[in-house]
């Protein structure tokens, strides 16, 4: 087999201190001075540990506490409380939350999935991603020695145009030369920021992750300075302008090349073809209801890469927005139905937050996914979007030092990564390649309700 | 007879003496195995089932978490009105000025309309009520605060909480959250609780082995040693047993601890195999094969280096200090026949031992099920995605295998048209938080249900989700760590878990009645007794809905 995947990780702090959910508070008023003070008795040393947090630069005492309620339960004079941080209520939006921001920030410090002891708390289903359920297999077999054995899962997914079938004339010689294709190991590609402070650093972050993790960080034609030459096999350089105006030399040794959708989208890429035959061509395409049939068109042209944007909530562009993977299930069972799928790479984007969105769009027909905002928050962001107001970041993300926001951001990946073994493994499924459009093998919220709730009501 | 007397024994003081006594007995008048089947099944008559008693069983803490926090403030001149005015014992005197100790009992806000309203009362204006913050940092959206307090109350009391708490439903906005029970108009029975029969057969297959029944309808899921201490199951193990149920070792080997109350354990066989042996295996009455675990199905077990002591080690035959992994799925099991193979083995092994299957909720969970009722399963246990664990990824809790009250239906109405639901005796566990969850349930499809999550809540769990950290949980229920151990004696736990089933109890039979059913058994699959709040309105249904 070949060489196994994997991320190295190790942690790396914060820069600014991290907003958390809840702080102590503690009177001193009214002390008893207990010779035996419930503070002195906190489990893990809270108290006795306190003090400036190196790591957070705040008291540490808000960022030790583990919410045990044994100081707020035993103090004599009840002088200790626990309330809730209104600026942790106020971190990023409805689709942004407080707690898919403050679990990016965890993956990105630590590099490890998110934990815990005691079963889920949270709703029951949700809106978008959150009305699907991935499944699982009682007895089929994942791997011999676990989803981290030698038998591992591969991730892998190749981006550009297939044969149907193949061809060979009467004396057997093949008459289908292979299209050119662009492996990667692990399904995701970083996506132009929908907004950010000034993109210098940044892209030079995104540059050196997208190099550590083996992927590609879209960067766009305006954003191209010869200084991110020496990251060309990772870059999928976005055609914005007019592409005769740009650097033909370096054209030619791009793997990835994207450009807009358009009345010339062909002639572009017959031209692109042209100076590099080699490199694959993606078209970037706004998700809306006519997604499904320019897709057919699109692949009937001949096109290698179909690269389908939602916004920043998930949203397609129709007056009534549809979600992303509803729309992109759409899309892929629409090119199925035609006999068209297989000979198209499908890229999707938008709205992807954790890790379990990252599979559930793969399994609605994406072969791979692009992630913009989970990379900034990486980088400490915490999606307040000022920056695209012009009013400065509150934590300076222009300024990062790359090597230090690459180790963040491949953390990040790293445990978006394990996840998607852990969702995979859990399937049954040993193969990123097969996951695409397993929709089998998942759970709808609308359908179970139909199936399940909705024949409760029919009374006699 | 002498057996079964002697078991009642055990079963109602919890001795060890009298159990083993009834061992010894047994021993000397060794019966064979059919023979012993036939007076198993006749001997346990649940009509005759004598409930534990309810005592008090305060919290430990000096302060137990109010939604309302009372306070006197410097104007008070003592006059002690309030001390009597108030029925629920809120106060207590103090030497300055009375103390608002037990404000958890306060009612809040709605005791406005009384007329022993303290606040209203005070002659000095010295009293002040406002919501606690602390509460509101307390819970999530499954077990909310308010589940939370009414479920230490009743493990304290026994009785249903009256302060306006939300003891039905949390606020997860789905599934039993959005369902009601419907009580019909003039249907309500007017009996005595005692004429409401809760009972659960466990054994309906019709084969030769016991038929066990239950004079509850539920037992306690499995928790490992290793992932809770040593005094949080064998309050679980004697209450189990107090309630003449079961509850479950968990993976993680049998304590010689549980030896005295064998007739009221349930042994795990997980894919991890720790700790079982022939002999534990045969010492029991019931043996589950795990597949899987709701809060992390198709990813097996994970006990953390931390948590393995040399006790843990020892009883799991593995190294101190070591991480243990319970791998998924069960490597020699990739069939029907295959499964059928490994519950054939535990029958020859045991023969009067029932066996129980648990696995998690597929979107095949429905083929699963059949598969198990013919490869010889009595109990199918179907473990849904918000049960609890030791440590899991929070990715598998939240997104893998679909919610438990999609599950049981489904299942349900499966086995129904295969023709063999009468046949299999169906379990549901994973996220049952109140006596009303239980009636939902059942009427959904399931027979009964097993708990786990309940129980450490009575335990005092405010589902801090830390489990795993440090030296374990720092209420000294789920760690091995000596000291943090000795924070639960067995008699208060072993009586609060009593308690909190005492109360589930009176709601469940509350409930029937105003369903007009005597038997819990014609609850199960009544669709007609649910309504969903998505899907329907209260005006349209005639009777009311709760």
């Amino acid at each position: 087999m070949p060489v196994k995947y994997h991320i190295h990780t190790a942690p790396v702090p914060n820069r600014f201190p991290t907003v958390i959910r809840s702080g102590v508070i503690a009177w001193e008023e009214g002390c008893l001075k207990c010779p035996k003070c419930v503070k002195r008795e906190c489990v893990y040393g809270v108290y006795d540990k306190r003090g400036l947090d190196s790591r957070l630069m705040s008291d540490s005492l808000d960022s030790l506490c583990k919410d045990c309620f044994r100081c707020v339960q035993n103090c004599p004079n009840r002088l200790i409380h626990k309330a809730l941080n209104p600026d942790y209520k106020n971190l990023g939006d409805h689709y942004w939350t407080p707690e898919i921001i403050s679990k990016l920030w965890f993956q990105a410090e630590t590099g490890r999935i998110p934990v815990s002891g005691a079963g889920y708390g949270g709703p029951f289903s949700g809106s978008g991603f959150d009305a699907m359920w991935t499944d699982m297999s009682e007895i089929v077999r994942p791997t011999r020695d676990g989803i981290l054995g030698r038998e591992y899962i591969s991730t892998q997914v190749d981006l550009g145009r297939k044969h149907q079938a193949l061809e060979f004339d009467t004396l057997g010689n093949l008459l289908s030369p292979p299209y050119p294709s662009v492996e990667i190991p692990i399904p995701i590609i970083f996506d132009i920021l929908p907004w950010s402070p000034p993109r210098d650093r940044i892209n030079h972050t995104l540059l050196r992750a997208a190099k550590k993790i083996n992927t590609f960080s879209i960067i766009t034609q305006e954003d191209w300075h010869p200084s991110l030459q020496r990251y060309l096999n990772h870059i999928m350089l976005y055609l914005t302008g007019d592409p005769e105006g740009f650097d033909k030399e370096i054209l030619k040794k791009l793997r990835l090349i994207e450009i807009p959708d358009g009345l010339k989208v062909l002639e572009i890429q017959k031209w692109l073809k042209g100076i590099n035959p080699e490199a694959v061509i993606a078209v970037r395409i706004p998700l809306n209801p006519q997604a499904k049939d320019r897709a057919l068109e699109l692949t009937q042209s001949g096109l290698e890469i179909l690269h389908f944007m939602a916004d920043e909530f998930g949203r397609d562009q129709g007056e009534a927005p549809l979600f992303i993977k509803d729309r992109i299930k759409e899309v892929h069972l629409h090119l199925v139905k035609n006999g068209f799928r297989d000979q198209i790479t499908l890229l999707a984007g938008g709205g992807v937050a954790m890790a379990e969105d990252l599979a559930k769009l793969i399994i609605c027909g994406a072969d791979a996914v692009t992630v913009d905002i989970p990379l900034l928050v990486a980088l400490e962001c915490r999606v307040c979007r000022r920056c695209a107001e012009g009013i400065p970041c509150p934590v300076n993300i222009a300024q990062i030092y790359p090597p230090r926001g690459q180790a963040r951001i491949r953390n990040l990946i790293a445990g978006w990564y394990n996840q998607l073994l852990e969702v995979m493994g859990a399937m049954g499924i040993r193969e990123a390649r097969r996951l695409r459009g397993e929709m089998g093998r998942a759970m709808f919220f609308e359908d179970l309700e139909r199936e399940i709730f909705l024949p409760l009501h029919k009374r006699n | 007879m002498l057996r079964y007397i002697l078991r009642q024994c055990s079963v109602l003081q919890c001795s060890p003496l009298s159990s083993g006594l009834a061992r010894l007995v047994s021993g000397l008048f060794t019966v064979p195995s059919q023979l012993m089947a036939f007076y198993e099944g006749i001997m346990f008559d649940v009509s005759q089932f004598i409930p534990p008693e309810v005592k008090p069983a305060p919290t430990r803490f000096r302060h137990g978490l109010s939604k309302f926090r009372i306070v006197i403030g410097k104007n008070c001149d003592n006059c002690g009105l309030c001390l009597n005015l108030c029925p629920f014992g809120v106060y207590q005197p103090g030497a300055k000025r009375p103390k608002a100790g037990k404000d958890f009992l306060c009612l809040g806000p709605a005791c406005q309309k009384n007329e022993f309203y303290c606040i209203a009362r005070c002659p000095k204006d010295a009293i002040t009520m406002n919501p606690n913050p602390s509460f509101e940092v307390l819970g999530d959206r499954r077990w909310t605060a308010d589940l939370l307090a009414s479920t230490w109350y009743m493990a304290e009391t026994g009785e249903i909480p009256y302060q306006g708490l939300n003891y039905k439903t949390g606020d997860s906005g789905g599934g039993f959250d959005k369902l009601r029970l419907v009580f019909p108009p003039n249907k309500a029975l007017d009996c005595p609780d005692e004429d409401i029969c809760l009972s659960l057969d466990l054994n309906r297959t019709g084969d030769e082995r016991p038929s066990i029944s239950l004079p509850i309808p539920f037992y306690l899921g499995g928790m490992s040693f290793g992932s809770v201490s040593i005094n949080a199951i064998l309050s679980r193990v004697r209450a189990a047993a107090a309630w003449g149920t079961f509850c479950c070792t968990g993976e993680g080997g049998y304590p010689d601890d549980l030896k005295p109350y064998d007739d009221h354990i349930i042994t795990q066989v997980a894919t991890g195999l720790f700790g079982v042996r022939e002999e534990t295996i045969q010492r029991v009455r019931i043996v589950e094969f795990k597949y899987a675990q709701g809060a992390k199905p198709g990813l097996g077990g994970h006990l953390l280096g931390d948590k393995v002591t040399t006790e843990v080690a020892r009883m799991r035959e593995a190294v101190v200090g070591s991480s243990l992994f319970s791998p998924f799925p069960f490597h020699s099991v990739y069939s029907v026949e295959d499964h059928k193979k490994h519950i054939d083995w535990i029958k020859a092994t045991n023969p009067r031992a029932l066996v129980s299957v648990k696995v998690s909720t597929p979107n095949d969970v429905d083929m699963v099920a059949v598969g198990s009722y013919f490869a010889g399963a009595h109990i199918l246990q179907l473990d849904g995605s918000y049960g609890g664990t030791g440590a899991a990824p929070d990715i598998a809790k939240k997104n893998i295998a679909m919610p438990l009250e999609y599950a049981v239906p489904k299942v349900h109405k499966f086995l129904k048209e295969e023709g063999i639901r009468d046949n299999l005796t169906l379990i549901a566990s994973g996220g049952i938080r109140t006596g009303y969850d239980v009636a939902k349930i059942i009427a959904l499809g399931a027979n009964g249900v097993c708990l786990g999550t309940a129980d450490m809540v009575a335990l005092e769990c405010l589902r801090c989700h830390n489990c795993e950290s440090g030296r374990g949980c720092a209420r000294g229920i789920a760690t091995t760590d000596p000291e943090l151990t000795q924070l639960i004696t067995q008699d208060w736990g072993t009586q609060r878990i009593i308690n909190v089933y005492a109360a589930w109890m009176k709601q469940l039979r509350f409930i029937l009645k105003r369903l007009g059913i005597t038997h819990i058994r014609d609850l199960v699959g009544r669709w007609d007794c649910l309504a969903h709040l998505d899907y329907i309105k209260a005006e349209e249904i005639e009777g009311e809905l709760e």
